[in-house]
């Protein structure tokens, strides 16, 4: 199926010191697919995508969301257009309630379509990931589990476009992460996902596309099948 | 004689009134580089912003007020006498009292940037209302330990200014000798660059955050011993050098200490000169705003990569 | 909600209710802390709510009250309009100073406030000649009066104080509640988390900033017209370290801690001044020997010693520990 490319980078490079902590010559995400990025620790996942959401600017390069170049825009503007990036390391309003976490992107999202109701909204984002009975509860006293599924609540909320998961499984339990590969799944049906993983066996459940970093640079990028055979990739993370 | 240089009849600057400023200037930086540089090693080391500065300095005066006096009523000895003692006591004590702070208030904080300033402030207060509740709010003199003048071509100079300029001078050197040629200044330099670090080194960070403290505390100390003899003690007196330092350590760049030099320098001297010339009060107006600027526009540059 | 509603509303009329038990001089006290309680609550905002540290309020105090008191001494304009006046003052120099220190953070910004207000206050006393610096200046009663109220009388001055009060209390209840006070809040426990779920955190911090300083504004305005007096104390550090200290007191983050700051702070140092200093200097002297000359006139000892304490041992404030212990619910 021909997609149009809803999110793209071309000589994307970032250097930190004398470091090149990403060095990407180009890279597209496809509207409605499933993306993972894998590579080993160290491959500069985290750089490349905090990028792509502005989080930081980029030491060279362009990128373009909907073949509008966002480059230079701030990140609290790409959010509002649609690109939702949730925190590797747990990164939820601890102090405050789970209704309170999510009805702050779900207040953006109303402000943003300039209508609508914040509180069905929250609620809806809770109820998507289970935790709606909850939802008065305070976010800092939820086991970690709970919280890796707010901050994907907090996500969700804001109705993105793009949903960059950083590591969303790490510290998950067994039983966790099949209701989390479920969750997503069901998300991706009208959202676009871009999945930052170290845990394979969810890559290989979840992605339509892979592609793979290493010192920065994509080593390899294709379906599951064509990375599980690719020489230069099992190189790569058994240390050859 | 200086009473001649009000007689002058100028209104431009005069060299006479000129060279006036250029020596105030020259006493006002040597004793400012010396306090600065001491807010700037606690910056520089320990990450702690001390508000509480300025009131070491003060104590430092104040101490040296009840020392001398002590010495002479106890003695009767000379004034150098006396001033000699206070000069090895009261950094001595204002140190132990630094470092007491340190270990009951700063350390309890974990050292956590805004709280610490919130307690320096807390701790302003306290030493500057207990230096009112036993000092009393008087201006005292110190006198000075020795009387003699030199000769300029326009005035007679106290010769003692120029003493405090040389002293403060061989103190910063002391200081800068220590930190970079010595064990110790290896140690607080290690602590430094890494506090977790250093302790899995077996260094004892929390005696070194205490020396620390109490040494920049001293050095203040030490620079308002020095000046006392010029101008009286009281205690209200750790206002403007708290301000002055804050200045000098931005401008130059937090825990810079080549950079702390130079800008006091430049502060003390452009402040001697000016306020001998024109009004003090405009000087410091435009000194404040220039570093608030500086804070805004160059935060990174001159506060170090931990902005915050 | 509802609960809020009836919480402030009950401490408004408890306020009222108040007013005609009161001795002449705690009517003239309560009156002086609902105007400092007022620069508390706009000072709570930005400490409180929004999470940032300013130790140059102060300069915003002075704007209202020099804003105010100089349109009055200088233009002879009546105190209402010159009301309005400081209140404007305020307000700009809130947007400017935003402008350029909300571009810091954490003690950066807490320096380029001091440094700022340092040079506010500076000011002041370099036009010594229009401001009489620390000395100040008074209005005189005559002109102190609006629609034909005389703001000098005790009962007027009382009334006026609790009116200012009322209005910036609600205000703050409202914003708390509001979806502008929902993203203050994030912004005080993850700035970083808030950037990313779409809100620019500048332009709340302004908000909050300016909102502050119209409420510091407004209070040094009142302070001027209903007490009759401007002078560059009232633009000293110390006047920005003491709504800290209120607050910090009362509980930051809650709506009537900053009243409850004041009130205690207040009669703290009155009765710490007013009668154990002098004891304690008389008993030090007689007993001890120990010459104090100054205890007497020492109360700011206690500021001192109550920052310490509660930074070290209660950051959370009186009504922060109620909330955490007892009412959850408190606003």
């Amino acid at each position: 199926m021909a997609t149009v490319g809803l999110l793209t980078a071309s000589g994307l490079v970032k250097d930190f010191g004398g470091l090149r902590a990403v060095d990407v010559e180009a890279f597209t995400l496809h509207e409605g697919e499933i993306r993972a990025v894998i590579g080993p620790n160290g491959a500069g996942k985290t750089t490349f995508v905090s990028l792509l959401c502005g989080r930081f600017p980029p030491t060279a390069g362009q990128i373009a969301f909907e073949g509008r170049d966002i480059t230079e825009m701030p990140a609290h503007k790409r959010v509002a257009l649609g690109i939702a990036y949730t925190f590797q390391i747990t990164s939820i309003f601890s102090n405050l309630t789970l209704y309170d976490n999510v009805a702050l992107p779900a207040q953006r999202r109303v402000m943003l379509d300039g209508g609508g109701s914040v509180a069905r909204r929250a609620m809806d984002a809770l109820e998507r990931v289970g935790l709606a009975d909850r939802a008065m509860e305070q976010a800092g006293a939820q086991s970690y589990g709970h919280q890796r599924l707010l901050e994907v609540a907090m996500g969700l909320a804001l109705g993105p476009k793009v949903l960059i998961l950083d590591e969303p499984t790490q510290g998950l339990a067994d039983s966790e992460i099949e209701d989390f590969i479920a969750l997503i799944r069901d998300v991706a049906k009208e959202t676009t996902i871009l999945l930052i993983e170290h845990n394979m066996p969810v890559v290989m459940a979840l992605a339509e596309q892979i592609t793979v970093l290493d010192q920065g640079r994509v080593l390899a990028e294709g379906t599951p099948e064509m990375i599980r055979a690719d020489a230069a990739v099992q190189a790569a993370y058994l240390g050859g | 004689m200086e009473d001649l240089i009000a007689l002058l009849p100028f209104d431009l600057p005069h060299p006479a009134l000129l060279l006036a400023g250029v020596l105030e200037g020259t006493v006002l930086a040597a004793v400012l580089a010396l306090t600065a540089l001491g807010l700037s090693i606690v910056f520089g080391i320990m990450r702690v912003v001390n508000v509480a500065h300025g009131e070491f300095y003060m104590l430092g005066a104040v101490l040296a007020w009840f020392v001398t006096t002590w010495v002479a009523a106890v003695t009767g000895g000379p004034p150098w006498l006396g001033f000699a003692v206070a000069l090895v006591v009261a950094p001595l004590v204002v140190g132990v009292i630094a470092a007491a702070t340190d270990w009951l208030v700063l350390k309890r904080l974990n050292y956590d940037p805004e709280a610490t300033i919130v307690a320096t402030i807390g701790i302003l207060y306290i030493i500057q209302q207990l230096a009112l509740t036993f000092y009393g709010p008087y201006a005292r003199p110190v006198e000075a330990p020795f009387d003699f003048r030199v000769a300029t071509p326009y005035f007679g100079y106290s010769g003692y200014k120029l003493v405090v300029v040389g002293a403060a001078i061989a103190l910063m050197l002391v200081v800068w000798l220590v930190l970079t040629r010595t064990r110790i200044g290896l140690v607080m330099r290690a602590t430094q660059y890494d506090r977790e670090t250093a302790q899995a080194f077996g260094i004892p960070v929390d005696k070194v955050y205490a020396g620390v403290f109490a040494l920049g505390a001293g050095l203040a100390a030490i620079g308002a011993v020095l000046i006392v003899p010029i101008r009286q003690a009281d205690y209200l007196m750790g206002g403007d050098p708290l301000l002055l330092s804050f200045i000098v350590v931005i401008l130059g760049g937090l825990g810079s200490l080549r950079g702390t030099l130079v800008a006091a320098l430049f502060i003390g001297l452009s402040d001697g000169i000016i306020s001998t010339l024109y009004d003090a009060t405009l000087a410091k107006i435009l000194a404040t705003l220039l570093v608030a600027m500086v804070l805004v526009f160059r935060p990174q540059g001159l506060f170090g990569a931990r902005a915050a | 909600m509802m609960r809020s509603v009836i919480l402030h509303g009950a401490m408004i009329a408890l306020l009222i209710a108040l007013e005609p038990m009161l001795s002449e001089y705690h009517h003239g006290n309560l009156a002086r802390i609902l105007v400092l309680a007022t620069y508390a609550v706009g000072y709570n905002i930005l400490f409180g709510y929004t999470g940032l540290l300013s130790l140059g309020h102060a300069m915003f105090f002075a704007a209202g009250m020099y804003g105010c008191a100089l349109m009055v001494r200088l233009a002879e304009w009546s105190v209402g309009p010159a009301f309005i006046v400081g209140v404007v003052c305020a307000l700009v120099a809130g947007l400017v100073v935003g402008l350029l220190a909300l571009r810091t953070i954490g003690v950066g910004f807490m320096i380029v406030t001091l440094m700022f207000a340092e040079a506010a206050h500076l000011t002041i006393a370099y036009y010594n000649e229009y401001t009489r610096g620390d000395e100040g200046f008074t209005i005189p009663q005559a002109v102190r009066s609006v629609a034909g109220l005389d703001l000098s009388d005790t009962t007027t001055r009382y009334f006026a104080a609790l009116t200012l009060f009322s209005l910036c209390l609600i205000a703050s209840a409202a914003l708390v509640q509001s979806r502008a006070g929902r993203v203050l809040v994030a912004i005080r426990e993850n700035e970083d988390r808030v950037r990313m779920l779409g809100f620019d955190p500048f332009r709340y911090k302004l908000l909050a900033l300016v909102l502050s300083a119209v409420m510091a504004g407004a209070a040094g305005a009142a302070y001027a017209v209903l007490f009759g007096y401007a002078g560059s104390t009232f633009a000293s550090v110390q006047y920005s370290i003491f709504p800290l200290l209120w607050v910090l007191l009362g509980g930051p983050g809650t709506t009537l801690g900053p009243l409850l700051g004041t009130v205690l702070m207040f009669y703290l140092v009155d009765y710490a001044s007013g009668t154990v200093m002098p004891g304690l200097a008389a008993f030090v002297e007689g007993s001890f020997g120990i010459d104090a000359p100054g205890l007497a006139s020492a109360y700011l000892l206690l500021v001192g010693i109550a920052l310490v304490l509660l930074v070290l041992f209660a950051p959370r404030g009186v009504l922060g520990v109620v909330r955490a212990r007892v009412v959850p619910w408190l606003p």
